[in-house]
């Protein structure tokens, strides 16, 4: 099943992460929590070293992998924009903003630019309600974006 | 302040007096706040544990150590009247007292601050400012059930929190209030975080619990219930963040003090994270059975641009839509579930006449969809179908069946569902149709949306009276729909139109209009 060439360095952090839990099953989200932390997204190819190293079942990881928004199995955009499109946000105009984000880059929710420079994706309430709608572009939050700043915030990583 | 100077300039204008306001006690944001589980948030720096010390933190903990026992202090909890502050209102103390009587080797408490609900953020101001409030009541927990270990279950998505939570747990510890035998009176107990990984219904205990133990967060059937057998099979008592931050406070002040807060049933203050179209948005705590009014209207200072109100949304995704006529009944647990909507954990959403209720359905059906853990069908197929029904209305190609097939369909979801997830899920479907059933009809019916918010059902169309032909419309149409010379009328190629509104924000003659 494995395709992909993981990198040695990344994969004896990720063996020694699994030590210090004890190699314990039921620590397998905080395991992958690092693991994504290391990779980036979980490809299979990690999914099976977890489940080797904790010593679970390879369906149970992807079982869990697959519940949780959380974790990616698909590489993110260098400059990963999310647009939180809980209640607040929604209701003052989320989804022009995400429009716009959408029509500019030409991608779906959840796809990454064919550079690899920007993925686009929706999140659910940042908890920074006051500064309804809200977008983030990797660390960095933007509040009370409208339709017209997407041009702008687009620009700010274009250089 | 400058040199003990007020500075003038700085102060708050009232919007409707204009008038400068010197104390922020007379504030119309605060008049009407009474401030229990939020005491310290602000107030303190959240990273120094003796700046919470000294505003009488782990007080109550010292007390309930040295001078109450267990059932003491579970009774002091059953007589304040504090409720789960998560949602569903259950009684703390109870709660406590059932986990306290179970037998078992190991017991564990647990905080939840799944803070999953959209539009809602109380939990993690608490958590950002102060910490040690939740882990003083958990520890209080702690020694009222006979567990020794604590586990607090929060959203990755919460950085910031995590990062104050392990400071305030690394303190608590050298300060010798976490740990084997706290201040001495022999007293075990310790606090680990375990995370969440973006998942709505981890907020449910059960599949919390599943979800701290490494698997999928898919709910069991109650009973048994956590209380019972939780965490690796033993006695597990949850409780939510709120709730816990209201707990040192009754031991110190007492239960009297508590229980003269609020309505009959519901005791106390609840935080709101009031948001949406109101002048003043953020986190708000108000007594129980304070009316919505004094919230939108005088907390909230009414509503946006002028506009007028049309509906508030309580409960999140399982809450529903309380409208004018709701106003002024109290807030509490019973009168909110007896109107169609919920408490919740105190999202509160006002809209306005630009919102559309049947938007409004869909929009958080799409959530319900997309959170559904799939365990049981009623929830993951039946949501599915209310959610198409929705799409299908919204787009003008709804039937009066239709609008009776959603309702039975809603309540079969809601009788047959596994959790509480999916026997909430169709509240903000239900609450609508209850509420706005004009705006269903209108849909249906005539195929047009009085909000504007359906787009299939809308046209932007140029009066031509009242174009000036500025051309501004036409350069900021990001398709290029709009035609017309200088000083001529412009005209929208609807072909084109994507109905992004960007014309209409932007005409300065009023010339475009929905249709």
């Amino acid at each position: 099943m494995a395709n992909i060439k993981l990198p040695a360095h990344k994969v004896e952090e990720l063996k020694e992460v699994c030590k210090q839990f004890d190699h314990q099953g039921s620590e397998l989200i905080n395991v992958l929590h690092a693991a994504q932390g290391l990779f980036g997204y979980l490809p299979a190819e990690v999914q099976e070293l977890v489940a080797n190293e904790l010593n679970l079942p390879l369906a149970h990881v992807y079982g869990v992998v697959t519940f949780y928004s959380f974790f990616s199995m698909t590489p993110k955009g260098e400059f990963p924009i999310s647009i939180c499109m809980g209640t607040a946000c929604y209701v003052r105009g989320a989804e022009k903003v995400l429009d716009e984000f959408k029509r500019l880059l030409n991608v779906k929710v959840g796809e990454t630019t064919p550079d690899g420079k920007y993925s686009v994706s929706c999140l659910r309430c940042v908890g920074a309600c006051g500064l309804a709608p809200v977008v983030t572009v990797g660390e960095k939050v933007y509040g009370r974006v409208t339709a017209d700043d997407v041009k702008g915030i687009i620009a700010e990583y274009n250089s | 302040m400058v040199k003990g100077r007020q500075l003038n300039r700085l102060l708050f204008t009232d919007p409707e007096t204009k008038q400068k306001v010197s104390d922020s006690k007379e504030m119309g944001f605060y008049k009407k706040q009474i401030r229990i589980a939020l005491r310290n948030c602000g107030f303190i720096n959240p990273e120094n544990i003796e700046e919470y010390i000294a505003r009488d933190g782990y007080a109550a903990l010292g007390k309930a150590l040295s001078e109450m026992t267990p059932e003491e202090v579970i009774k002091e909890i059953i007589a304040s009247g504090l409720r789960g502050r998560g949602g569903g209102g259950f009684p703390t103390g109870l709660k406590w007292d059932i986990t306290r009587k179970v037998q078992a080797e190991q017991k564990y408490v647990v905080c939840n601050a799944d803070e999953g609900d959209p539009g809602a953020f109380m939990d993690r101001s608490i958590l950002e400012g102060d910490p040690h409030a939740v882990l003083e009541a958990m520890a209080i927990n702690g020694y009222c059930t006979g567990a020794s270990k604590g586990l607090i279950y929060i959203r990755a998505e919460y950085p910031l929190a995590i990062t104050r939570l392990k400071i305030a747990i690394n303190q608590a510890r050298e300060y010798g209030l976490l740990g084997n035998n706290i201040m001495g009176t022999g007293f075990d107990f310790d606090v680990e975080i375990r995370y969440g990984a973006g998942a709505f219904v981890c907020g449910e205990e059960t599949s919390l619990i599943h979800s701290m133990e490494g698997n999928r967060g898919e709910p069991t059937v109650k009973p048994p219930f956590p209380s019972e057998s939780g965490y690796k099979g033993m006695p597990t008592n949850v409780n939510n963040v709120e709730t816990y931050a209201n707990i040192p406070v009754i031991l110190l002040e007492g239960s009297a003090w508590f229980s003269s807060i609020g309505t009959e049933k519901s005791k106390g203050t609840k935080v709101f994270a009031l948001a949406g179209k109101v002048n003043n948005v953020g986190l708000i705590e108000v007594p129980m059975g304070i009316t919505l009014r004094e919230v939108i209207f005088e907390i909230g200072g009414g509503i946006k641009d002028g506009k007028k109100f049309k509906a508030v949304q309580t409960g999140g995704p399982s809450g529903g839509c309380l409208t004018e006529k709701h106003l002024d009944i109290p807030i509490d647990y019973d009168n909110l579930l007896a109107h169609g909507s919920m408490m919740g954990s105190g999202g509160m959403i006002v809209m306005d006449e630009d919102d559309c209720m049947v938007s409004m359905a869909k929009f958080y059906l799409e959530f319900t969809v997309e959170e559904s853990c799939g365990k049981c069908a009623p929830c993951r197929i039946g949501n599915k179908r209310l959610y198409e029904m929705l799409e299908t209305i919204s787009e003008g190609k709804g039937t009066e069946a239709d609008l009776t097939r959603l309702r039975n369909l809603a309540y079969v979801i809601k009788d047959t569902s596994l959790c509480g997830l999916g026997q909430t899920s169709p509240n903000p479907v239900l609450s609508t149709l209850e509420n706005f059933q004009d705006e269903y009809n209108e849909h249906v019916k005539d195929k047009k949306c009085r909000a504007g918010q359906c787009k299939s059902l809308m046209q932007y169309v140029i009066t031509e009276d009242l174009c000036v032909g500025c051309t501004l419309c036409s350069r900021v149409c990001p398709v290029d729909a709009i035609a017309g010379e200088k000083k001529q009328v412009h005209l929208i190629n609807q072909e084109l139109c994507i109905k992004c509104g960007a014309c209409m924000d932007k005409c300065k003659f009023k010339a475009i209009s929905i249709q």
